[in-house]
């Protein structure tokens, strides 16, 4: 079925939809990843993006039930040169067609996304719309620059939980709290995670470091984290613009003058505004799976899995040292407190899609934690 | 960290002579390393003793030996030039091999030379399976069950305890020589026999088959601070079972989920590490269970390979440039990417296009060998294609293979064989499989079916039934559709065109001419667009000019307002054609750039330097074909193109380029008919009043017999319009003669045979020259070794001649010069003479760069296809002064290298079919020295005393007669059959009687292979009585017994012989023959 991809600056793709009629809006972004199209899926920090993924056969593995970074799909639209209908892996369980098709999520193909990403590159990030009614395009040109600018949008509220829970390695598990208290079940030492829309695999490699989670809402104020008494507090990845979400970095200042913190990601970027930095949306963002970091601590180069459209100003941070750095544009990746113990990165040290370099970052945090609280 | 201050010269060995398993990739990697050492102040010493290489241009490295690649040698070239520093991993394993045993024998420490880029240690750890295991053992990685044989009782015990099938891989051999895949222990025994012969430490493994599954291959760079990248992912059409050389690959890997992928990378970097690879790139195999992902590490080359080399093009990232500055202590986030100029080389390269490789083969070459895939590597070259889809790379690389098919599947549709023949075929991984995997889906034949039988990943059958299931549309394409040019037509056009279909398959479709097709679609405006290879799909702008053709709807690339030339490349490897053709072209293009113009590369081979990225302005990786071509041409709009250095391929488009009004620069395509076209170039010499030998042209086996009858046996018989030799053969009498007509050709009026009078025991001359028309520059006139009969191809040959008269030297330059004039020759053209009783008779004319342009210049010092372009591009030849360039004083020797050794059972007897796959060179100061070094560096190593066994049939007594006197005279014992022993022994030449094979054992056979035999002159020149004699040959190559199988290849190694009495063999430097230093 014919489909277009209409861009606010008035650029038409036109292409096939795989996935039944329909139509989609979002912010267009593109992903240099050549694989893990399902974990971009189910990542939440893609709400409110149609992702266009640069390798032109997409979908040839399929989908499983355990390649997946949250309960459903988050992008608002999938765009790829070729999708494939019959996948081939052993671990397949459905095609990516019937996969958007059932989660209700539209996905266009015969797109020429290198000319689209070339697009992107030149004139920026910019919103879209897809649309299988192809007959006044211009309209699908309004409807892209009728859709919100993601600069001021704070999305976290809209991806976070509904309540607190626990995460039993493979899905969610909702805990009831007595009066706001939780009561602990393991020796580890706890955590407590802002879920502003978390990548299941943080989770995992939390547990697997030993830690005792519990992951709140991004509605939970200072008054409420402190309440559960962690131990750490940790701010997970998310979609939106930081700067936006005033009520979080409040949270997070006071947090984090009290106990040990790390963030990743729109994480790092709470962290950064609550210390007093401020950030900025780059041009077309980072998403991909290989850009180089340099741990400034180690001197070590790690390939790192990147998703995101704002970034810390590297000169606004006070107080704090740099702990890595992009070696593409030279952008801040990371930061550690120079008296305090928070660290924070801008990318995925989850990976997942992406290369495993980075996990370091999770022991260094256990390390952090159990250096200040003895636990 | 900057780069390392402590050393300050450093020596890269080559690869040597293209073999079966080593090709051009190794002088795009040794010239990638030495430009990059260079650049860094080193001062580079380079071996390497192929001269048809660019790494040994005089200007390249600061000292170049053009010397065997052997220990001694290598050792003697040390202990004079006393580098700081060997980097051994960019030369293949020849170079990793021959650094290994320097450093075993202790040369390298007493001569305090550092081994870079991979240690003793490492080589070791990764190249003998024993260790290899160990490691991988230590890092939790899994590997197929395995033994290590060391002699046959090994293998007997341990086929006892691997169960069948079991694969059989040597240790330190190329290519996988003399493995292979056994299902029963007879099988087994015969194999691993073979392997142990191969391996250089006689050891082989056999391990547990895992035949079918996914085969995955990784390209790592690490630095010295254990910074990992991964360049690139390959995965395998053909299945485990087919040597990765001998399969269709693609890249990026299309069916690994990323947690497996994932997986794979953190494998490949625990591997660098726990073989402690310090810098550089290495490459690792890795299979995969289909049915359950488990996964298993096939090997690692701690070292550049042939895959890095598609890696590199099938990225843009420069492994070899980058492994170079990386072993001189530089780290990944320290080196800029070119491409993108604003970032480092520490990243892994992304691509948004999917390359497919497919090997090249040649078995209607080696007549017994048997079109059966293995794990020993058999293919000669590759095509690479890049498209936007598998579907679109593939028909792109199937058809830049020059086999015919104009993407995937031949144009006359010969009848499929019914189902349970295709699917008996198909078991059999064989070089055209990937055709009757579309037969299979045209006749019906499930996709599963065929999965079982092939066990090619479901993903890739579909993706091959995406096409064929295209062609069928096409063919069910209603015509008047196409008549009416109407909508439907150019949606179903661009629909095929995205595909990768080509015009010739819309014309066989549509029962249209490719022209007509080509029409249609000017009207349609269809065209290709170029993208960008540019290591990040899009992500940052890019600056190398690097580009291929798709059916996509952007514009990136704009053309440039200089004046711009387009060169056309060789395409893919083959015999008869290869890396001298690509060293040429390289040659053009800095010409080119010499002079200002823009020089644009066509070309098709991954493995070559002029594919890469910084050889010329602009480089287009796309098929050789009329339509690919004419493309770029359109795009482009070049002032012209050059046709005459990429070999037979572009010569084969100059025609119809020149009809669709291409402007062909340099000789025009009618002086090259002239030469071409029997009857005009029978005009041609005799209004040059020139001879050649009595020939005819025939289309029936009547015919031949009347004129073979008129000019007299022996005669050469050959299909007109061949490239190497192919199917050529010398006929004795009218029953040769039918039965070639019988066997070999399928005669038709296009393609007449052609027929010449075979002068028995005449020298054979080739000619290289350089002409603007006016003035002729006669570069090189190289007497061959092996008498004429001998594809010139694979005879040896000397420059400057050594027994050739003064008289008869200056008539063959009187000739040349004449037929170059007559011919307006604008470029180079190589003549091929025929010398017998004095006289000089002509054998064939090519206005083209020839096989032999490297030699020549290499020998003479004159940069012949360098000054060929300026010629080209309108500079006189008296200008240019090509005279006062030319360095005398030395005698170079070139030899052929053959791979008979990857085709057991075929004989190594020459003949006029060419089958050398590369050639060495060897230079000293006299022709026996010179024709030693040859030897050497061809892999012969000639005995100074012992043991000589001969066995000649009777029309080479006479003329064997002089060189087995040497043979006596330098002290060797000449053993013989019984007539032969007699004969010697009556002309006064002692010689003691062994028994043939068909006598009482232990005979001749027996004697080589227990030692006793130091080499072996066998002699069937003339009619043959054939395989008598084959089990000699054939044992003799086997256990590695030099020998030669003609009486002037006899005389030149006995003359050797005796030169060198007495005396080691000397090394020195071009440089220094050229007087430059």
């Amino acid at each position: 079925m014919k489909a277009i991809l209409a861009l606010e600056d008035g650029a038409l793709f036109p292409g096939e939809s795989f996935t039944g009629q329909g139509t989609a809006g979002g912010e267009v972004i593109f992903n240099t990843g050549m694989t893990g199209y399902q974990e971009v899926l189910t990542d939440p920090s893609y709400h409110g993006q149609m992702v266009c993924m640069t390798y032109p056969h997409i979908g040839n593995y399929g989908v499983n039930p355990d390649d997946v970074e949250s309960a459903k799909i988050h992008v608002a639209g999938f765009i790829v040169k070729e999708c494939c209908k019959t996948p081939s892996n052993w671990r397949a369980s459905a095609s990516l067609p019937e996969y958007l098709t059932r989660q209700g999520v539209m996905g266009i193909e015969g797109i020429d996304t290198r000319a689209l990403t070339r697009h992107l590159r030149l004139h920026g990030a910019m919103r879209g719309y897809i649309s299988t009614d192809v007959s006044d395009p211009e309209a699908l040109v309004a409807a892209a620059r009728a859709l919100p600018s993601m600069e001021g949008q704070g999305l976290a509220d809209r991806v976070t939980c509904d309540g607190p829970y626990r995460f039993d390695g493979e899905k969610p598990v909702p805990v009831t709290l007595a009066d706001g208290v939780y009561a602990w079940p393991g020796p580890g030492p706890r955590v407590v995670v802002y879920d502003m829309g978390i990548k299941w695999n943080i989770l995992r490699l939390l547990l697997g470091q030993g830690f005792d989670v519990l992951a709140v809402p991004s509605t939970y104020t200072a008054e409420q984290v402190k309440r559960l008494s962690p131990d750490a507090v940790f701010l997970s990845n998310g979609p939106g613009d930081p700067a936006a979400l005033t009520g979080l970095v409040a949270a997070t200042a006071i947090l984090a003058d009290e106990y040990p913190t790390a963030g990743i990601c729109l994480g790092h970027q709470l962290l950064g505004l609550a210390l007093g930095g401020s950030t900025f949306k780059l041009k077309f963002g980072h998403h991909g799976l290989n850009h180089p970091v340099k741990d400034l601590e180690t001197g070590r180069i790690e390939i790192s899995s990147q998703n995101h459209g704002f970034c810390v100003d590297i000169e606004s941070l006070k107080d704090v040292r740099p702990t890595h750095l992009n070696l593409n544009d030279r952008t801040l990746e990371g930061f550690a407190h120079n008296t305090k113990p928070i660290i924070a990165i801008q990318h995925h040290p989850e990976a997942a899609p992406g290369p495993h370099d980075c996990r370091f970052f999770f022991r260094r945090f256990r390390d952090m934690v159990r250096e200040h609280t003895g636990k | 960290m900057p780069k390392r201050t402590d050393i300050k010269k450093i020596m890269i060995i080559g690869s040597g002579p293209i073999v079966i398993g080593q090709a051009c990739e190794f002088d795009y990697s040794g010239s990638q390393a030495t430009k990059a050492l260079k650049e860094e102040g080193y001062e580079v010493v380079l071996v390497n003793s192929n001269p048809a290489t660019i790494m040994t241009d005089p200007e390249l490295a600061d000292r170049t030996y053009i010397e065997p690649i052997e220990p001694d040698t290598v050792a003697r070239i040390l202990e004079r030039e006393r580098p700081d520093a060997l980097l051994p991993t960019l030369g293949g394993q020849t170079a990793l091999n021959t650094a290994v045993a320097l450093a075993e024998s202790g040369v390298l420490t007493r001569l305090g030379v550092e081994l870079v880029g991979a240690s003793l240690d490492v080589i070791k750890k990764a190249e003998s399976r024993e260790l290899f295991c160990q490691a991988m053992d230590n890092i939790g990685l899994k590997i197929p069950r395995s033994g290590i044989c060391r002699t046959m009782d090994d293998v007997r015990k341990w086929g006892g305890m691997i169960p069948f099938p079991i694969i059989v891989r040597p240790a330190f051999t190329m290519g996988g020589t003399g493995g292979g895949v056994a299902y029963n222990m007879e099988d087994l025994e015969t194999i691993a026999g073979r392997g142990l012969a191969a391996s250089m430490k006689s050891e082989v493994m056999l391990e547990e088959s895992i035949l079918g599954w996914k085969e995955f291959e990784l390209e790592v760079m690490r630095d010295k601070n254990n910074n990992c990248v991964i360049i690139c992912s390959i995965e395998n059409l053909d299945p485990m079972g087919v040597h990765t050389g001998d399969s269709i690959t693609v890249a990026p890997a299309q069916t690994l989920t990323d947690d497996e992928y994932q997986r794979m990378r953190d494998a490949a970097i625990a591997i660098m590490g726990e073989i402690g690879v310090e810098t550089g790139g290495s490459n690792v195999q890795f299979a995969i269970n289909p049915k359950n992902g488990e996964m298993v590490v096939i090997e690692m080359n701690p070292r550049v390979s042939r895959s890095s080399a598609l890696a590199s093009k099938a990225t843009g990232f420069p492994i070899a440039k980058i492994a170079a500055k990386l072993a001189v202590g530089y780290t990944l986030d320290e080196i800029p990417n070119d491409i993108t100029r604003e970032t480092m080389a520490s990243f892994e390269p992304t691509i948004d296009y999917c390359v497919v490789k497919i090997p090249r083969f040649t078995f209607e070459k080696f007549p017994g060998s048997e079109d059966y895939l293995t794990t020993s590597m058999k293919s000669v070259g590759e095509a690479m294609s890049i498209g936007r889809t598998f579907k679109e790379a593939l028909q792109k690389g199937l058809r830049s293979l020059e086999t015919g098919w104009p993407g995937l599947g031949r144009l006359s549709g010969a009848k499929a064989p019914d189902r349970e023949a295709l699917l008996a075929r198909m078991r059999r991984p064989h070089s055209t499989r990937i055709l009757d995997i579309r037969h299979a889906i045209l006749s019906g034949i499930s996709l599963e079916d065929i999965f079982e039988a092939t066990w090619v990943d479901p993903w890739f059958l579909r993706q091959i039934k995406e096409i064929v299931d295209m062609e069928t549309a096409l063919r069910a394409f209603p015509r008047e559709h196409v008549a009416a040019a109407d909508a439907a037509c150019r949606e179903m056009l661009m629909a095929a065109k995205t595909f990768g279909f080509s015009d010739p398959q819309l014309a066989a479709a549509w029962n249209l001419t490719p022209l007509a097709v080509r029409a249609l679609r000017q009207k349609f405006g269809i065209k290709p667009t170029y993208y960008l290879v540019d290591t990040c799909a899009a992500e940052f702008e890019a600056y190398t000019p690097y580009y291929y053709s798709t059916y996509e709807t952007g514009q990136e690339l704009a053309v440039s307002d200089r004046r711009r030339v387009v060169i056309l490349g060789g395409g893919p490897n083959r015999i008869g054609q290869g890396i001298e053709f690509d060293y040429c072209c390289c040659h053009a293009s800095y010409a080119l750039r010499e002079m200002g113009v823009e020089s644009i590369m066509v070309n098709s081979n991954p493995e070559t330097v002029s594919t890469d990225y910084d050889t010329s302005d602009r480089l287009y990786f796309e098929p050789l074909t009329f339509e690919d071509v004419m493309s770029i041409i359109e795009f482009e709009k070049p002032e012209g193109v050059i046709v005459q250095f990429g070999g037979q391929t572009p010569l084969n488009l100059a025609v119809p380029l020149l009809k669709a009004g291409v402007n062909i620069l340099g000789t025009t395509p009618d002086s090259i008919d002239r030469a071409e076209d029997r009857e005009r170039f029978q005009a041609l010499l005799q209004k040059l009043g020139l001879r050649q030998p009595p020939n005819g042209t025939v289309l029936s086996v009547e015919q031949a017999a009347r004129i073979a009858d008129d000019i007299g046996y022996p005669v050469v018989v050959r299909p007109s319009y061949v490239l190497g030799g192919r199917a050529m053969e010398i006929v004795y009498d009218e029953a040769d003669l039918v039965n070639y007509f019988a066997k070999a050709v399928v005669v038709s009026g296009e393609h007449p045979i052609l027929i010449d009078k075979f002068l028995v025991h005449a020298t054979e001359v080739d000619v290289d020259a350089l002409s603007d028309g006016t003035d002729t520059y006669v570069a090189g006139i190289m007497e061959h070794i092996e008498e004429a009969g001998i594809h010139s191809g694979d005879s040896a040959c000397v420059l400057p001649p050594h027994a050739l008269a003064p008289e008869i030297v200056a008539e063959i330059e009187r000739q040349t010069v004449a037929l170059a004039r007559e011919l307006q020759v604008v470029g180079l053209m190589n003549i091929q003479f025929a010398v017998k009783d004095g006289e000089i008779f002509i054998l064939e004319v090519n206005p083209r760069a020839s096989r032999t342009a490297p030699f020549v210049s290499k020998a003479t010092g004159v940069p012949l296809a360098k000054l060929a372009t300026k010629v080209i591009m309108g500079r006189p030849l008296k200008e240019l002064d090509p005279w006062s360039m030319r360095k005398t004083g030395h005698v170079s020797v070139k030899e052929s290298v053959f791979p008979f050794n990857r085709f057991p059972g075929v004989d190594v007897l020459l003949g006029p079919e060419m089958r050398s796959t590369g050639e060495v060179m060897g230079v000293d100061a006299s022709f026996g020295l010179a024709f030693m070094k040859s030897q050497l560096a061809a892999g012969q190593v000639l005995p100074s005393s012992g043991k000589v066994f001969i066995s000649i049939n009777d029309d080479n007594k006479g003329p064997l007669l002089p060189a087995a006197r040497l043979f006596h005279e330098a002290g060797f014992e000449i053993l013989a059959t019984k007539g032969t022993a007699a004969y010697f022994n009556a002309k006064g030449i002692p010689a003691r009687e062994v028994r043939k094979v068909s006598e009482h054992r232990p005979h001749v056979v027996d004697h080589i292979k227990n030692g006793e035999i130091d080499m072996v002159v066998n002699i069937m020149e003339g009619k043959r009585t054939v395989q008598d004699s084959m089990a000699i040959r054939q044992t003799a190559l086997l256990y590695n017994v030099p020998y030669v199988t003609t009486a002037a290849g006899a005389m030149a190694a006995v003359q050797a012989i005796r030169e060198l009495a007495g005396q080691g063999l000397g090394v020195k430097s071009i440089q220094e023959y050229y007087g430059a230093v």
